[in-house]
């Protein structure tokens, strides 16, 4: 069947297009990634084919890893991003169960308000927030960004779980009541076991949401030593006019290993995960 | 049966007085309440909170670090005069606008072009993700050194294509840090548009294309009048989505252009930012945040009714 036609006609059709796509989708990384081991003789040389390595360093990395805090703000930021994300979950899940499986005056008020701060964007809050972190005193703590993402990410965990909910049969819980198993119970024993891929897919979610914060890292943590990444990065390998190119790019990428290594192992999640945070 | 009927108003009594927490957890109404009071408490506090307060904060004159003083609307009198604030306005327009049109017809294309069979697929859906995923800052970071002045990358291909020497300056010209913003915002954003309507394509069902196929539908015809009419719902969520974030967006343009040259490229979030922590005028900073209530906040009620009745 695959006549010389076909291959061609297959070819525009789908990898023209497909092809396009992920060469632009690649393209800034493949550029982070060798511009991150090449020497600055390379880097700054304009008679240099730019494309590929000629004489491969790790020097940059080394730099990194020694002569800044880069260490200390990958800690923070996983630190960080797993406890605002654990947070996250158990608060979304108070939140959507009822929600989901209880009838109850106002509950359609409440998904509503749920479902509205969820889309609030941190741009309308961040200036009445750091002056409330400001007066609790909690400016240059990790505190101060694990109290705050949740605030997007509670909403956010509560929506999806939500979907996911409605989709469990309510059967088993109900076989579960008639045996005699409490409320709590029932919930503990077991719903949750069976909703473990939606608390996976919003937790996924809620650890990549929380790795590219920046706007609250930015204001809340000013000294070194309690920075996250991305603002780290902006803020030190930055100096005055001068960049650290090779630097840059070494930590742009080491930066984003965390999240692309756990997005790789839970890709179906995640995608699951977008096509329910979209879903009412 | 005397001794029975006797006894039993009495154990009625009883459990009107102590109801055990393991019968009112049995009510639904309770169970959920009390389920629900810490979430919803966090949310009041951290929320709900500073966004009335933010809304004080407009009407005040607050330097930081001093107390407040109530001006009434003044602040959003100075707004109103200030020249850079319109430009802000315009800005975040364009930006939004424009990103957002390049992110859905890219989108529904590539969603078109992956919606086929071939082998590695899954592999080839994740790395088109990639850009949406990786920390906004740090692949910025990588468009800033694309862009660079002296060395972009982007001119050096320009110019071996036969563009004159140096190339564009694309931060350095108003309208280029414009289009570059946009040019970024769309590279992130496509694929959450794309991979979005690719699961709503998978839903239409294969028959649908058969019967158009049967009718005489060609390829586009079977696009416009089987595939579009079934996305439209997807569609309208996934942009009004994207387009509230767009809208408010800050990080992107904070790390590229700082909103410059001459705030060519600053939107509200990045201004609001500049006079509150800059500038250090908290409450002039809580009223140009403000200023993009209105239209975030049509966009978040639509958007929620719309969610709630699908």
């Amino acid at each position: 069947m695959v006549t010389g036609h076909g291959r061609l006609e297959r070819a525009v059709r789908l990898w023209l297009p497909v092809g396009f796509f992920l060469v632009l989708a690649l393209f800034p990384f493949y550029w982070m990634a060798i511009t991150s081991i090449k020497p600055n003789a390379e880097l700054y040389n304009r008679n240099v084919m730019p494309l590929v390595v000629h004489a491969p360093t790790l020097k940059h990395y080394v730099d990194l890893l020694t002569k800044t805090n880069f260490l200390v703000w990958t800690w923070n930021t996983m630190l960080i991003a797993i406890v605002a994300t654990a947070i996250s979950l158990v608060m979304g899940a108070m939140l959507a169960y009822p929600l989901a499986r209880m009838r109850f005056a106002g509950a359609g008020l409440i998904a509503m308000t749920v479902a509205a701060i969820y889309l609030v964007p941190q741009p309308l809050l961040f200036i009445p927030l750091a002056d409330v972190i400001n007066r609790l005193d909690l400016g240059n703590t990790l505190t101060s960004v694990i109290l705050t993402y949740p605030t997007m990410l509670v909403p956010f965990c509560a929506w999806l779980l939500l979907g996911y909910f409605k989709t469990v049969p309510k059967e088993l819980e109900e076989a579960a009541r008639i045996d005699g198993a409490s409320r709590v119970q029932t919930v503990l024993q077991v719903f949750l076991p069976l909703c473990m891929p939606g608390f996976i897919s919003a937790g996924i979610f809620a650890f990549t949401l929380s790795q590219n914060e920046f706007l609250y890292a930015l204001i809340f943590l000013t000294k070194t030593t309690v920075r996250t990444v991305p603002v780290g990065v902006i803020a030190e390998l930055i100096r005055g006019d001068v960049f650290y190119w090779g630097q840059l790019m070494a930590g742009a990428l080491l930066g984003s290993i965390p999240v692309a290594l756990i997005y790789s192992f839970f890709v179906e999640y995640y995608v699951a995960g977008l096509a329910g945070s979209v879903k009412g | 049966m005397a001794v029975v009927s006797n006894r039993l108003p009495a154990v009625g009594r009883a459990a009107h007085r102590r109801v055990p927490l393991r019968v009112l957890l049995d009510r639904e109404s309770v169970f959920s309440w009390l389920m629900m009071a810490v979430p919803l408490l966090f949310l009041a506090a951290l929320v709900g909170y500073p966004f009335v307060y933010g809304m004080l904060l407009s009407l005040q004159d607050r330097p930081v670090a001093q107390p407040g003083r109530f001006v009434g609307l003044r602040n959003f009198a100075i707004d109103f005069r200030d020249p850079i604030f319109w430009r802000v306005a315009v800005n975040t327009f364009i930006y939004t606008g424009v990103a957002t049109v390049l992110k859905m017809v890219g989108g529904l294309c590539l969603a078109v072009a992956m919606n086929q069979h071939f082998r590695m697929k899954n592999l080839v859906r994740a790395l088109l993700l990639l850009p949406f995923i990786v920390p906004t800052v740090l692949s910025t970071v990588a468009w800033m050194w694309m862009l660079d002045p002296a060395f972009s990358v982007v001119n050096r291909l320009l110019v071996a294509l036969g563009w004159p020497k140096p190339g564009p300056s694309w931060l350095g010209d108003p309208i280029l840090a414009m289009i570059s913003i946009i040019i970024i915002n769309t590279w992130r954003g496509l694929p959450f548009y794309g991979i979005t309507l690719l699961a709503g394509l998978q839903t239409v069902p294969a028959e649908l294309y058969e019967a158009a196929t049967i009718d005489g539908a060609g390829g586009w015809q079977r696009f416009r009048f089987v595939t579009l009419p079934l996305l439209r719902p997807i569609i309208l969520i996934v942009t009004l989505f994207s387009v509230i974030f767009t809208f408010a967006d800050f990080q992107l343009v904070y790390v590229l252009t700082h909103g410059g040259p001459q705030n060519a490229t600053n939107l509200f979030a990045t201004y609001a930012f500049d006079i509150a922590m800059g500038a250090g005028q908290l409450g002039l900073g809580a009223s140009i945040a403000l200023a993009m209530l209105p239209a975030l906040a049509t966009l978040i009620v639509a958007l929620t009714i719309y969610m709630r009745r699908s």
